[in-house]
């Protein structure tokens, strides 16, 4: 069991679904993303996903990307998000790594499965590594008992999110929209149909629920049917309009917003 | 080593390159765009009103030119050119775009997407979306829509809205990035008709079999002219299409050298350069495994060349297994050694090229002085150079009264 499972199962031992927190490691600098996190979890957050800054994400909107592009300049790599991981373990909630694949193909895939456990992290989510091209990530994650997420969405068939369900460990990620990442205002109902599209095939399968969610609202509609919430862009924008300590203090208010929210849904 | 010519797999892999690294949302599009593309290859019907399109729109077969006063410069070598530049639209790119309209029309979306680089791309998926009444919308870096003015206004008097990209290298790399991220949120109304020769399965394999048209012919002509296949095969490669385009027909030839230029830019030890085989590593980029620049964090380097095209830093799968193959060579060609090429065969044949094919023809000044006056070359003349004169003029300081 990873602390991710944990962490799960905690929350639905609670009568309420997990609070997933996303931000990017090295914005507006590796040391105040760490604060950051580290506030995130003070805010109540369950588990932090430390996202690697990529240079062509094309699975984000404009928010994430604002924030990824400076921190990319700055070279930051997986060697800093793994200090952010080993940093979000000690505060108390579960670590794990956000990454386009290429970052974790040149780092190498053994070798970062490796460093991960060895910095306490749970596990990684892959947005752009689908299960049919993740074999040496599935093997390596494996060794190391770490969590593998794939992601489904609306427009995946039943016999692809049998398949996602089936690759993934710790969680599956369902992509409440159609879309890139950022702050939507209605969620429509495409998020829970999906959710239960999954525990059709996939009954035991925790199913956390990302794309849109901004406020404690949305965090609590989503919490009532979903295992986890996930919210990303609503909380790297409290760091492009504060890239400091008040930052960092609107990332906490934020989170303990977000964690009023999903308890009580 | 002869390549296996079952290449690619069912999920679009050359040996160890290519696949399918996109979002899980995008899937089900890709699916049902790779089952439209095999049925319509099987198609009578469907492959018949392509052919119409490519005589009767395009102008096909493109002829092939003796340039024996460029040839002298090559060592005496006889260099043909497959004149691709004479194609409706100025480039080889529409041939693949014809493909992919109908396609999109066969799949029954209203609304397409690309990206465009120098703006040869953009201008001939206008150009079908105008002919078959699709809307249409185009991805062009702010840095390229700078450098190709006069394409951004051919796209917009075709009826296509061209969205400058301002993130990133504000370049062809980028422009993808966001045309990605749109396919991604419309991908119900909307086909993504993308260029060259690389992306995730199945627009490596989609766009070489719309492309094979140009070696094909070139393989017949050259024979009924010279009674021989060529020595060398020369395109220019950014993403690769022209080249795969041209090359596909002679890859089971061994005899034939498949040579592929790359934009050295700068040069490649000046760090400014675009030459991804050359001077890359194997990674993921843009929905497959193949070269790219990247540094050693596995973050794209932004690429640099002289021309819009091939300013790109990855290059189709399937260049890469040739190249890994030993089956193709990929060599880089320089800015200055580009625009030299350019020059003279504006002044020894009358022919303005595009920029991105005189890289190709730069490479076969070397490769004629290599093979001698014995020798036989086939290049790719990829495109015209309309486009390029602001460039050429600001280069060669001409336009000076």
């Amino acid at each position: 069991m990873t602390a991710l499972s944990d962490a799960l199962d905690k929350a639905r031992a609670e009568g309420r679904a997990a609070l997933i927190g996303y931000l990017p490691v090295g914005f507006p600098s590796v040391d105040t993303s760490i604060d950051a996190m580290r506030a995130l979890v003070d805010g109540g957050v369950d588990v932090v996903e430390v996202g690697v800054p990529y240079s062509d994400p094309v699975m984000d909107g404009p928010t994430i990307q604002a924030a990824a592009e400076p921190a990319v300049r700055a070279g930051v790599c997986i060697a800093d998000a793994l200090r952010a991981v080993r940093a979000v373990a000690q505060a108390g909630a579960a670590a794990v790594i956000m990454s386009y694949w290429n970052p974790i193909d040149r780092y190498g895939v053994e070798r970062f499965a490796a460093d991960l456990r060895e910095a306490a992290g749970s596990g990684a989510i892959t947005p752009d590594l689908i299960p049919d091209e993740a074999g040496a990530w599935l093997a390596a994650a494996d060794a190391q008992a770490l969590d593998r997420i794939f992601l489904v969405a609306p427009s995946s068939s039943d016999a692809r999110i049998a398949a996602a369900a089936a690759a993934s460990r710790g969680f599956v990620y369902a992509a409440s929209t159609m879309g890139v990442t950022g702050a939507r205002t209605s969620l429509g109902g495409a998020a829970e149909a999906l959710v239960n599209r999954v525990r059709a095939v996939a009954p035991d399968a925790p199913v956390c629920v990302g794309l849109g969610v901004s406020n404690g609202e949305q965090a609590a509609d989503v919490g009532a049917f979903a295992d986890g919430v996930i919210v990303g862009s609503a909380l790297v924008r409290c760091l492009l309009d504060s890239p400091d300590a008040a930052g960092v203090a609107a990332v906490r208010h934020l989170s303990a917003e977000l964690s009023a929210g999903v308890r009580r849904s | 080593m002869t390549p296996d010519s079952a290449m690619p797999d069912a999920t679009g892999h050359f040996g160890q390159f290519g696949g399918r690294f996109v979002p899980e949302a995008l899937i089900a599009a890709i699916d049902e765009l790779t089952a439209a593309f095999h049925a319509t290859q099987r198609d009578p019907e469907f492959r018949a009103e392509l052919q119409r399109l490519l005589r009767d729109y395009t102008g096909r077969p493109s002829p092939l030119t003796d340039v024996p006063k460029f040839g002298e410069h090559a060592g005496g070598a006889r260099v043909l050119l497959k004149r691709e530049d004479l194609n409706h639209t100025g480039s080889h790119k529409i041939n693949n775009v014809l493909g992919q309209a109908l396609l999109t029309q066969r799949i029954g979306k209203k609304r397409v997407i690309a990206e465009t680089g120098a703006g040869q791309h953009g201008v001939a998926t206008a150009t079908a979306a105008a002919l078959m009444g699709l809307e249409c919308m185009v991805y062009m870096g702010e840095e390229d829509t700078r450098r190709q003015a006069l394409n951004v206004v051919r796209m917009q008097l075709l009826g296509a809205t061209v969205v400058p990209v301002r993130t990133g290298s504000r370049t062809l790399k980028d422009a993808i990035n966001e045309a990605m991220r749109d396919w991604v949120t419309n991908v119900e109304t909307t086909n993504y008709v993308f260029g060259t020769v690389a992306g995730p399965h199945p627009f490596p394999l989609m766009v070489r079999e719309y492309q094979r048209v140009i070696g094909d012919e070139a393989r017949e002509q050259v024979l009924e002219r010279v009674g021989r296949l060529p020595d060398a095969v020369a395109a220019c490669v950014g993403g690769g299409s022209n080249a795969i385009g041209i090359f596909t027909a002679f890859v089971a030839d061994p005899g034939v050298r498949l040579v592929g230029f790359e934009a050295g830019g700068e040069g490649l030890d000046s760090g400014r350069h675009a030459a991804t085989i050359t001077g890359g590593a194997p990674g993921v980029l843009h929905g497959a495994r193949s070269y790219l620049l990247q540094d050693e964090h596995g973050q794209t380097i932004e690429s640099h060349s002289i021309s819009a095209g091939l300013d790109y830093p990855g290059v189709g799968p399937e260049h890469s297994y040739l190249h890994d193959l030993g089956r193709a060579e990929y060599r880089a060609i320089t800015d200055a050694q580009a625009m030299e090429a350019f020059l003279l065969l504006c002044r020894t044949e009358g022919i303005i090229p595009a920029i991105e094919s005189a890289h190709a023809l730069a490479g076969a000044l070397d490769l004629g002085r290599e093979l001698g006056p014995d020798g036989l070359i086939l290049v790719n003349l990829s495109g015209r150079g309309d486009k390029d004169v602001e460039t050429a003029s600001t280069y060669f300081g001409l336009a000076q009264p």
